[in-house]
């Protein structure tokens, strides 16, 4: 070996020792976190500028989807709120019946060639049809929801009843509407009238949270009331609703019934929901417009957080070089990407469920909730990770074409 | 002096393609045996660079053989040379390439964790190592605070903290005063009497001479002399 030159020493030590000494303390205590870690996370918040526009992009991504899939569930939800509460196993329904919200009239006669069909233990006419409610001050009308129903069991009583009941629809000209269309309809307590169709109308019975995702109000009455004030023939009705006979198979009743009535619908609750949702999420576009969004969302968050993921990677290229020519592997390389994707994507989905919570909350009363259940958050968190790791891909593929060559040139 | 750890023979290397291609390397032969620290001089140009890429299985050369540890380097994959560079050699670079956003001893433990070391065990020999160099008291120093010269030695710690045959140093002075390049020399040269480490580093710098066992110099892609470091000190001492 040559001379070494009498090696001097190559540092002051003493002026350092406390530094050292906290950095064996950190050893000591056995608080060592993996480096590819520590590295993805330096690397991501060395650029906090470019960070919060990362966070933003996803942000802004997931919280447009998150609203448009809660809007998804919610309008899902709303649509069929009636066929939710009517008490019925099966639907009596005009031909080609598309959604709750039909108006076309059965003729009454239906419901006695029902009753006959074995199995059939109750026939329950409903009455729905759209009209016109005059407030109080007699100047101004605004469109309205009816739904009339037999009293009692059955068919089809307003429900979340927070004054009167549904008994007190019997009395003359009482009406059940929402508290949430008070200034909708004109009226500022129980007992308010107004008038349906030139004839009075009387608020006894108000709700809390019936809301229709139309925005025109429900009014809830009596059958009889309900013909009157949309000028229906006596006996007719827009549905039956069918309970069938304890022990009496659903779907053969429901066999029975269409033999007996070949001209109408007998549909299940379950496909009378299914059928609504189809018409007014799909066949009306609404839906269309709902999932359109939420795809723009998640490619915008895709675009962003490619682009600040490559741009990163691209300002730390020599980072990367270097690894190569240390011995680094690709996979090693990919891992930081990675880790770098999915902290991004950790904390920006935390923000994005958080607002989008926020704005769930504040829709409640709302007529079209947005509505997050925990497994739409659970699908969410996934698609937002996979979306960063999707995002990973161009940065991934500068790194596969990075040359440690390149280290030794500079 | 014990058996050759990386050895090059009748290397040829050719660079770029078409009319723009040159010959950077012309059938160049060598070794570095453990224990031996070896100067690579020559002017710009020369092809020292090239050969320690080729040395350290960056580059692959067109024809000739290169063998680390007796193992021929001769039709592996690139990720299999990647292996091989990571297991056996130990890059020290003129801009020493520190990872700014980590410590001094973050910096040494990525060499290990990215071959598999388990963290724990990853930071007691960065420390070592770092210790070796005598950088024990900066272990949580970021890069920035850190002089050129601390920054050279940890990444002297950096290259030798994995235990590789060979530590190849590209221009390890370059960027360095007097003072801490003779310090950064001393450091390679302590670690090259170790038997179990060859040393080769390429430079410039006439100030490194007094540290080499052997000097080789290049010209137009040939080694075109071989000093022994007792004439080379002879004349340097007579300069």
């Amino acid at each position: 070996m040559a001379a070494s030159g009498g090696a001097p020493r190559l540092s002051v030590v003493d002026e350092h020792e406390s530094e050292a000494s906290a950095g064996k303390d950190d050893m000591e205590i056995g608080r060592v976190t993996p480096i590819l870690f520590t590295l993805a996370f330096r690397n991501l918040f060395q650029d906090r500028v470019r960070l919060i526009v990362t966070l933003v992009g996803i942000v802004f991504s997931v919280v447009l989807f998150t609203v448009e899939l809660g809007l998804f569930f919610g309008f899902q939800r709303t649509v069929t709120i009636m066929i939710d509460h009517a008490s019925a196993d099966l639907w009596i329904a005009p031909a080609e019946t598309k959604s709750f919200e039909a108006t076309a009239l059965l003729d009454g006669r239906e419901r006695f060639r029902a009753l006959a069909v074995p199995g059939v233990a109750e026939v329950t006419p409903v009455l729905i049809g759209f009209t016109y409610w005059r407030k109080p001050d007699g100047k101004s009308s605004t469109p309205v929801f009816l739904i009339g129903s037999q009293l009692g069991d059955g068919g089809l009583q307003p429900w979340n009843l927070i004054e009167g009941s549904v008994s007190d629809l019997t009395r003359p000209q009482a009406v059940a509407i929402d508290r949430s269309y008070f200034d909708r309809l004109g009226v500022s307590e129980l007992g308010d009238s107004a008038e349906i169709g030139d004839q009075k109308a009387r608020v006894a019975a108000v709700t809390k949270g019936i809301r229709s995702f139309t925005t025109t109000p429900y009014v809830f009455t009596s059958l009889d009331r309900a013909r009157s004030y949309i000028n229906a023939p006596p006996s007719s009705a827009t549905y039956f609703t069918v309970r069938v006979a304890p022990g009496a198979n659903v779907e053969d009743v429901r066999r029975q019934l269409a033999n007996a009535l070949p001209n109408l619908e007998i549909i299940t609750s379950d496909q009378f929901r299914q059928r609504s949702r189809s018409y007014w999420l799909f066949g009306t576009g609404a839906g269309a417009a709902l999932f359109g969004s939420a795809i723009l969302g998640i490619i915008v968050g895709t675009v962003i957080v490619a682009q600040t993921l490559y741009s990163s990677t691209k300002d730390h290229l020599s980072e990367f070089a270097t690894l190569r020519a240390m011995g680094s592997s690709r996979p090693f390389l990919y891992k930081v990407i990675v880790w770098q994707a999915l902290m991004t994507a950790v904390i920006g989905f935390a923000i994005a469920a958080s607002i989008g919570l926020i704005v769930a909350r504040v829709s409640t009363d709302t007529a079209l909730p947005i509505i997050l259940p925990p497994v739409l958050i659970a699908g969410l968190f996934a698609l937002t990770v996979g979306m960063s790791i999707a995002s990973a891909f161009s940065a991934m593929l500068v790194v596969t074409r990075v040359d440690p060559v390149t280290v030794l040139a500079r | 002096m014990s058996e050759p750890l990386i050895e090059g023979k009748d290397i040829v290397k050719y660079l770029g393609t078409g009319p723009g291609q040159v010959q950077a390397l012309r059938s160049v032969t060598l070794s570095v045996s453990g224990g031996e620290l070896v100067l690579l001089m020559g002017p710009s140009g020369s092809g020292k660079t090239t050969l320690l890429s080729v040395l350290g299985c960056m580059l692959t050369p067109n024809s000739g053989t290169v063998r680390i540890r007796g193992q021929s380097t001769q039709g592996l994959r690139p990720e299999q040379l990647t292996d091989l560079r990571r297991q056996h050699i130990g890059f020290i670079f003129q801009t020493y390439h520190l990872f700014p956003t980590l410590t001094a001893v973050e910096n040494v433990r990525l060499a290990l964790e990215m071959g598999g070391e388990r963290p724990w065990n990853a930071q007691a020999r960065a420390v070592t190592a770092l210790e070796t160099v005598s950088l024990g008291h900066k272990i949580n120093s970021f890069p920035r605070q850190l002089s050129s010269g601390e920054q050279q030695r940890v990444a002297i710690a950096r290259a030798i903290v994995g235990k590789p045959a060979a530590i190849l140093a590209d221009e390890p002075t370059a960027a360095l005063d007097s003072a801490n390049g003779h310090a950064i020399m001393s450091v390679l040269a302590n670690v090259a009497k170790d038997s179990a480490h060859a040393v080769l580093v390429v430079t410039h710098d006439p100030r490194v001479i007094p540290f080499a066992d052997r000097i080789l110099h290049m010209e137009d892609g040939r080694l075109v002399e071989k000093e022994q470091s007792a004439t080379i000190l002879r004349l340097h001492e007579r300069s």
